[in-house]
């Protein structure tokens, strides 16, 4: 099986071809100039990962909060973790840093405050 | 009316206004101040919630809050009064400064040293030239962020995006996880002017279409958006007959190009350079006027705000010297845009120089193999290569000491060569 992907490293951008095999393993990639194209193409090919950034609201505070996770977390989680965050409860005083909701979804990722609201 | 006086006063308390503000104060001038029109000083970053500042200056990805607030704790640990809701009005040849705030009224700063950090605008619809009604839903992309991110409201449900700048890709994203159909993303030029990773997390992670080579039509609605007409364009960017594909959307964001904001400037009698729509300066970022200082998006605008923050140091010791050492009259020689370059900062260096001088500029078009070569009355100074420019990354390259020295001409002459 075959998947076709744009390198995000640099500008070059380069179109890269990742053969898998029929249990979706990693077999080789083609089409990249550097060995960080390589390494994303595997990365992207067997558990693609993004960092979710998003706002919050907050009980006593007129503007909402934003938050990030910790470290990346599986791509596909993301419409879970956007459910998550629109269901917690804070209210002030938020300082930035602060754990917001500890390992979300099981993923060892946190949601943390990237911000300070009082 | 409040007379002062300030050996600096920066304008605009935004990752230029605070950088600059920093550097002057480690040269030790003691008194700088920094004056913001809005509520809180971080300018831009403030509503950039995303992450992936930071990598150069700090060596890890920061959200844009994250990124201002380090610079804001050292502006506070340095001591350097910000004052904000404090709008600028004028600034003018002799370096006075009138600015209004609800706190303290009309003031009259005299500095002896100014700096403009005022950032960039969005270019609005008005100059897009964009056809159809004048009806409620159509934002630029930034102001949605704004609503998103900082007030905390929605500012629509079905979404097309005109133009794929990185602001209107960052917004492709936010409005699809807070809820909105992000129906089409739409460029009239033949590629994209956005990142590839933002092409790639923000357009197809989430299956959203992205029309190269096409624009907007027609705009339907009489209060508030209805849909809109996208075509397809040749070439000459003209509309082809029989292409068109109607969306129904009840917003339209543009994220088309920004644009130095550079009214203060212009105000102050200050040479503005046609390419890139900020003040003419010299290798202190000093404009056409001694002693007046710009850096950051109000100088050209950037891709990076580590970039911004780099030039601003520079804006600021180099203010910092000049209020020690007042306006050092000097020898010019002025740089020229050529083949494939657009909008070369700085326009002028002063010689001999004996330090190193950074030029920046924007690829015109996409170069690849090729090579970014610097000449002089036909002598070549400077060469390098690079696998590909494009128009969407600003070209950093920098001159040792020492290049600058017995040069057969008046000017130099940057350019890309293809391989």
């Amino acid at each position: 099986m075959e998947q076709n992907i744009t390198c995000i490293n640099c500008p070059v951008g380069c179109r890269m071809t990742v053969v898998m095999s029929d249990s979706g393993g990693f077999l080789s990639v083609s089409g990249n100039t550097c060995p960080r194209g390589a390494a994303y193409a595997r990365q992207e090919c067997t558990l693609p990962q993004r960092m979710v950034t998003a706002v919050i609201s907050v009980s006593g505070s007129r503007i909402p909060l934003s938050v990030k996770t910790s470290r990346p977390v599986p791509k596909d989680l993301i419409p879970a973790v956007m459910r998550e965050l629109s269901r917690v409860r804070i209210c002030v005083p938020v300082h930035s840093g602060q754990v917001i909701i500890p390992d979300i979804l099981h993923t060892g990722s946190d949601i943390i405050a990237t911000r300070s609201l009082t | 009316m409040i007379d002062r006086n300030t050996d600096i006063l920066i304008v605009g308390a935004g990752p230029a206004g605070l950088a600059a503000a920093i550097a002057a104060r480690k040269e030790h001038i003691e008194s700088v101040l920094v004056i913001e029109r809005e509520k809180e000083p971080g300018g831009i970053l403030r509503q950039c919630i995303h992450n992936g500042f930071g990598l150069h200056r700090f060596k890890e990805e920061l959200t844009g809050p994250e990124y201002a607030q380090k610079d804001i704790e050292q502006v506070s640990e340095l001591g350097i009064p910000v004052e904000c809701s404090t709008t600028v009005l004028s600034v003018s040849q002799d370096k006075t400064v009138i600015c209004v705030s609800p706190e303290k009224g009309l003031q009259r700063i005299r500095a002896k040293a100014v700096i403009l950090a005022m950032g960039c605008r969005e270019r609005p619809r008005g100059a897009l030239c964009t056809p159809g009604t004048r009806c409620a839903g159509i934002y630029s992309a930034g102001t949605a962020q704004r609503f998103v991110n900082l007030e905390g409201f929605m500012p629509g449900h079905r979404v097309v995006i005109l133009g794929s700048g990185d602001i209107g890709l960052i917004m492709a994203r936010r409005m699809t996880l807070q809820g909105a159909k992000v129906l089409a993303c739409v460029e009239i030029m033949p590629y994209s002017s956005g990142l590839n990773r933002n092409i790639v997390q923000c357009l197809q992670d989430y299956h959203i279409p992205l029309y190269l080579s096409h624009t907007v039509t027609d705009i339907r609605g009489r209060e508030r958006l209805e849909g809109i007409t996208v075509s397809e364009v040749d070439e000459k960017r003209r509309p082809i007959p029989g292409t068109e594909m109607n969306f129904d959307c009840d917003t339209l964001l543009l994220s088309c190009g920004l644009i130095p904001e550079n009214e203060l400037t212009r105000g102050a009698g200050i040479d503005i350079s046609a390419a890139t729509s900020g003040a003419v300066v010299d290798d202190m970022l000093q404009t056409s006027i001694p002693g007046v200082f710009a850096c950051g998006n109000v100088l050209h605008v950037h891709d990076l705000v580590d970039n911004v923050s780099e030039e601003s140091f520079h804006a600021g010791r180099a203010a910092a010297d000049y209020v020690r050492n007042g306006f050092t009259g000097a020898e010019y020689i002025t740089v020229c845009d050529g083949e494939g370059v657009r909008g070369t900062v700085p326009q002028r260096i002063r010689i001999p120089s004996d330090s190193p001088v950074t030029l920046s500029f924007r690829p015109s078009d996409v170069y690849r193999s090729s090579a970014v070569v610097v000449d002089c009355g036909g002598v070549e100074l400077f060469r390098k290569k690079s696998l590909i420019f494009t128009p969407g990354e600003m070209v950093h390259i920098e001159l040792r000491p020492g290049l600058l020295k017995n040069l057969p001409a008046d000017s130099i002459t940057v350019r890309l060569e293809r391989n």
